[in-house]
């Protein structure tokens, strides 16, 4: 099975097309990336070795090393809720970090993708700041979910986190060459409806990008989905289309989200989506309940249904390499990695 | 007819937590950018008024918790449309004769 994996990495190494862009071996990626999910986690991270430019077939300890930064991707910490679907959420958050923590190569930094708090609670706040601080990765960049707008329109939430963003929030940051920009898609939500960007911060996303070198990787994260994952529970947002029209000239787009509590990946061109699972509980797959909402799992399976997102950047193939893995590791050995891409 | 103009309405929130927000009027008009709830404003374009439709929030609740309760005591006849602002695509609405 290694070997197998490995020749499909190898293809994907070399076979780049004018623009630098490996489309064969991306879908070829994304469909191991389907069968990927059934996989569990055995320590390390070997998609990650395949990109580093010294390859060890032999242990993990190259792990991302060839990669010129790495971040990780949190979701959907929701401290303070404390129902069934997980009574303690901050323990699972805290598993998530030395999760981060036990990691071979540290992450640059950290981003979270909202839904911070379950309530906008001060204490909720203050809990999640101090499980942060353990963190490896000292810089965290947030987004805000739509649970942390419930006290006075995101005001607790802007003054903690959001020093330097504009509007609701939004703003954007460079690293070694990529160019990041955090959306808030969860302000003046309407009724009946998905999530929504707005005028003003469209209109400053386009100036934004405007100018920027269309081989310049762009990252964009926001808490709802930035496609239309599943309208009928809200799972999306109305206006992405047009931000999403400002990107399509760059030579690579990764949209990261959080919001439904579960993976979700999908391709179109050169962007490609992805979804984060959360670090407090899961949430049904569209249509397969009544409503969204925490899915309560049985006890034993809840660290396998929340996780972390490692994503690995290497300049020189312009390539980020996404790779999902669960907080805990359920059954052992043959496996690798959870769900993967290459973006 | 022994109608009171006067409805207490009070509303359990029974699984996931609600902030209600309650429109006057009967449907929230969908528009880029709704003026916020203190000073509506439409304008005249073209001899036509815009927005067509502006929705006032007749009130916002605080957040509830599962098993917290809000009330609102109505006081005019009409439609009144509300949803929850964390889970928008839950809405409701309340008919007062």
């Amino acid at each position: 099975m290694p070997d197998k994996k490995q020749d499909l990495i190898d293809q994907n190494l070399q076979d780049l097309d004018d623009d630098g862009v490996d489309r064969r071996g991306f879908l070829k990626c994304m469909a191991w990336a389907g069968t990927g999910l059934v996989w569990t986690m055995s320590g390390g991270i070997p998609v990650s070795r395949a990109f580093a430019k010294n390859n060890d077939k032999n242990g993990n300890k190259n792990a991302g090393k060839g990669a010129d930064f790495t971040f990780v991707q949190i979701s959907d910490s929701h401290i303070g809720f404390n129902k069934p679907a997980n009574p303690d959420v901050t323990a699972t958050l805290q598993t998530a970090i030395n999760k981060i923590n036990a990691m071979p190569h540290k992450p640059d930094f950290i981003i979270h993708t909202g839904d911070l708090s379950q309530l906008s609670k001060p204490s909720e706040f203050d809990t999640l700041d101090q499980v942060l601080k353990g963190a490896s990765a000292k810089q965290i960049y947030f987004v805000p979910g739509e649970h942390d707008m419930l006290s006075d329109n995101g005001e607790q939430f802007l003054q903690r986190y959001g020093k330097g963003t504009k509007g609701s929030g939004w703003y954007s940051f460079d690293q070694k060459g990529v160019h990041f920009v955090g959306l808030v898609n969860v302000a003046n939500l309407k009724a009946g409806g998905m999530g929504s960007l707005g005028h003003e911060q469209l209109e400053w996303l386009e100036d934004d990008l405007r100018g920027r070198s269309a081989s310049t990787p762009v990252v964009l994260f926001a808490h709802i989905p930035l496609w239309t994952v599943y309208p009928e529970w809200g799972w999306g947002t109305d206006d992405s289309e047009q931000a999403l029209s400002y990107v399509k000239r760059f030579g690579s787009v990764t949209v990261l989200n959080g919001h439904i509590h579960q993976i979700m990946q999908k391709v179109e061109g050169k962007v490609s989506f992805h979804t984060a699972m959360s670090t407090a509980f899961p949430q049904p797959a569209p249509g397969t309940a009544p409503s969204a909402g925490p899915m309560k799992v049985p006890a034993e399976q809840l660290q396998q249904v929340l996780g972390i997102t490692d994503v690995n950047y290497l300049v020189s193939g312009r390539s980020l390499a996404v790779v999902d893995s669960p907080l805990g590791a359920g059954t052992p050995a043959t496996a690798n990695a959870g769900s993967t891409g290459v973006m | 007819m022994n109608k009171n103009n006067v409805w207490i309405a009070n509303v359990a929130a029974p699984v996931m937590i609600m902030v209600l927000l309650l429109f006057a009027g009967s449907r929230n008009v969908k528009a880029a950018d709704q003026p916020a709830a203190a000073n509506a404003e439409v304008k005249i374009d073209n001899f036509v008024f815009g927005p067509q439709t502006i929705s006032v929030p007749a009130f916002k609740s605080k957040v509830r918790d599962t098993d917290e309760k809000f009330s609102y005591k109505f006081d005019k006849a009409g439609t009144y449309s509300y949803f929850c602002s964390v889970h928008p695509k839950m809405t409701g609405k309340v008919v007062v004769q």
